[in-house]
């Protein structure tokens, strides 16, 4: 995985709520290896028509935002299924960032651990984000992760995102957390342990 | 003066094996689930060159992918095929116990998780799939995560997680009758918001609560997700013990008093703070049926389809129009009466032994006006349900009686509802396109959809189970 430092990108505004994971992976693809690659699965249902050609309508498909790295949505992004694929789809499409109102729980630390960073702002903030996108879809956004910034290339305004300390640090320095539980093989052992004289009957037998 | 603590702090407690100062904590899994779609976790870890440290903790079931009109996969089915041949692989090259296909304790893993009583209160129990919630009717701590997190318990039989905020939801009085867990779910996420229970544990309390079965408590905490919701747990009480006891995985002789008298204890005490309290009467609720795309567009079967030109938020009219438009409704019409093309019962929700009586109550010396396939939530309840006769009531009425798994609730097998069809179904997300690219999903109980199927409309059940 790859660090996390400062991401100055373009933006493809998406003015939708509740973007659930079935809209950003149809379940019928989580059967797909990784290996071939998940960007063409991204929005695959909502960005088609009904014969399977493309929607002009649809931002992804637009090409003033074939660059963007940073996709910013309304409220409750990503709720609904556990798929890691949602956010492999992201990720493979070339997207670093996801800026929305709120987040579903499980998207949101699965962002963490393909290297996505997501950033909670307040639905005023995206609003200046959307209306900056669309008036100029070239005008960078900078999301700064050491700071915990997003800044927009034409307001002097500079807002600031909650992160977990843990997170940050994985994206940060790009670190697998495994190794990093694993720093506490002793103290786990000596849980594993006690744990098991305490609850003996959560042993399986049968 | 103790500490007064809420059910999930006692939990987390419990299990915390280490905790740094920002509050990330590494807690121990009493419990791990694993299904087809758990392939690419496998792979991760075969990848790292890691090994699984507890392969005695963590179980398989085959669901999401299996067919449901017989147990073979065609041929013309090749990658579903390898989704069930990897699981296979991945348990046995690890030493997992598994549930495969043709087992005759095969089902959906949240049905079989509890049937088999591997699913236990107290415990910590992760799956990679989001409907894990469901195990917290027995007052576990149970939450679905992420493939990356999968590979992360299977390397360390741990997981990181932030402490999460605390909701509690009380529900006073009594259900009125055929009102079911399903319309009290469906009216409380119509209340909070897909999102209301974002960062929160819920534990649901209150009168309502404790009358509920177990099934009834799995189809509330199944659903927690839909609200948001990290988990949804509920104290273990009578009805919990009652219900666990003899299954095949429950502790024995001294172990199961130790165990009893260990549960006994798993309560909220009197005073423990939540972070949020909402709180409703029984008496609010009615069946419910969804009209969207997202659960929390809920409401009473006497209802109308929602304006969306009534609504003064700009974002949520846009919402309400693409929602009425990908349904195909008409604004202001009345949600009773209007026509479906199919009706499915089944899903981790709503597909248990209760609910296929449920639908029995409603079918029996009746037909089916549509399309109706039925998928029991496991192998074991196909069988009970046949033992009492309910198969035969499902086939007399005209309604497909099928072999359990996943099936149309997320169509990742096949069975899907074709585009543009309205779907009357006991699963639990309305999203576009979950049952198929075009499908229309209206979510409600098993009474409601066997009501659907009779009549061949969304249907108040009030007006056919009395009269
Ligand atoms: S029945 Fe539906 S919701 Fe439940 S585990 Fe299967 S696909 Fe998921």
């Amino acid at each position: 995985m790859d660090p996390f430092g400062t991401l100055a990108a373009t933006v493809v505004p998406l003015r939708l709520a509740n973007v659930d994971t079935d809209q950003l992976q149809p379940g019928r693809f989580l059967r797909k290896p990784r290996s071939d690659g998940y960007d063409n699965y991204l929005f695959h249902d909502l960005r088609r028509n009904e014969d399977g050609s493309m929607r002009e309508d649809f931002p992804l498909n637009q090409p003033q935002y074939q660059s963007a790295e940073i996709l910013v949505a309304d409220r409750n992004f990503g709720g609904g299924s556990s798929r890691e694929g949602a956010v492999y789809a992201l990720a493979d499409a070339g997207f670093r960032c996801v800026i929305a109102a709120s987040f579903g729980d499980i998207f949101r630390s699965n962002c963490a651990k393909n290297g996505v960073l997501p950033v909670e702002l307040p639905i005023e903030a995206i609003e200046r984000i959307w209306e900056m996108a669309e008036a100029d879809p070239s005008a960078p956004l900078t999301v700064d992760l050491a700071t915990q910034t997003v800044r927009l290339a034409n307001d002097p305004e500079t807002f600031g995102f909650e992160i977990d300390p843990f997170v940050k640090e994985c994206l940060m320095e790009g670190k697998d957390d495994i190794d990093l539980t694993l720093a506490h093989s002793e103290t786990l052992s000596t849980f594993e342990r006690s744990y098991g004289q305490d609850f003996p009957w959560l042993t399986p037998t049968g | 003066m103790t500490e007064q603590l809420t059910l999930f702090e006692k939990i987390w407690r419990a299990h915390t094996v280490t905790a740094r100062d920002d509050g990330q904590t590494l807690l121990w899994i009493d419990r791990h689930l694993c299904h087809e779609g758990s392939f690419h976790a496998f792979e991760k870890l075969a990848m790292s060159g890691r090994k699984v440290r507890r392969p005695d903790l963590t179980f398989s079931i085959a669901d999401h992918y299996v067919p449901t009109r017989n147990r073979e996969v065609g041929p013309d089915e090749p990658e579903i095929a390898t989704m069930i041949r990897l699981l296979d692989e991945h348990s046995r090259t690890n030493g997992i116990r598994q549930f495969g296909l043709g087992d005759p304790e095969q089902g959906i893993v949240h049905v079989v998780g509890p049937e088999l009583g591997l699913t236990q209160p107290g415990i910590m129990l992760v799956c990679g799939d989001s409907h894990t919630s469901t195990h917290g009717a027995f007052g576990a701590l149970a939450f679905g995560i992420g493939a990356s997190e999968v590979s992360h318990v299977l390397a360390t039989q741990t997981l990181w997680q932030k402490r999460p905020r605390t909701m509690r939801i009380t529900v006073d009085g009594q259900l009125g009758p055929h009102v079911t867990a399903k319309d009290l779910i469906l009216s409380v996420i119509a209340r909070i918001g897909a999102d209301g229970a974002a960062g929160h544990v819920i534990e649901y309390a209150g009168e309502a609560i404790r009358g509920l079965s177990m099934e009834a408590r799995m189809t509330v905490c199944n659903m927690s997700i839909e609200a948001g919701g990290r988990a949804g747990m509920i104290a273990p009480d009578d009805t919990t013990i009652s219900w666990l006891k003899g299954r095949r995985y429950m502790p024995k002789g001294d172990d199961w008093e130790a165990a009893v008298a260990f549960w006994r204890g798993l309560k909220t005490d009197e005073g423990a703070v939540f972070d949020r309290e909402v709180r409703l009467h029984a008496d609010e609720i009615a069946p419910t049926v969804t009209w969207g795309t997202s659960p929390e567009h809920a409401l009473p079967v006497t209802a109308a389809v929602p304006d969306p030109s009534g609504e003064a938020n700009e974002g949520r009219r846009t919402t309400f129009e693409k929602a009425v438009d990908y349904m195909g409704l008409t604004p202001g019409a009345p949600l009773d009466g209007l026509r479906v093309d199919r009706v499915f019962i089944g899903s981790c929700t709503n597909a248990r032994i209760e609910d296929l009586r449920a639908a029995a109550a409603i079918l029996k010396d009746r037909s089916t006006k549509v399309p109706t396939m039925i998928v029991p939530g496991s192998t074991m309840v196909k069988r009970q349900a046949e033992q009492e006769g309910l198969d035969r009531i499902f086939t007399g009425a005209g309604a497909e009686w099928l072999e359990s798994g996943c099936s149309m609730c997320a169509a990742t097998n096949g069975d899907m509802v074709p585009p543009g069809e309205r779907c009357a179904s006991t699963t639990n997300r309305n999203f576009r396109g979950r049952q198929g690219p075009g499908s229309r999903t209206h979510l409600m109980s098993p009474a409601m959809a066997a009501a659907a199927a009779v009549t061949g409309t969304i249907t108040d059940v009030r007006k056919l189970a009395e009269g």
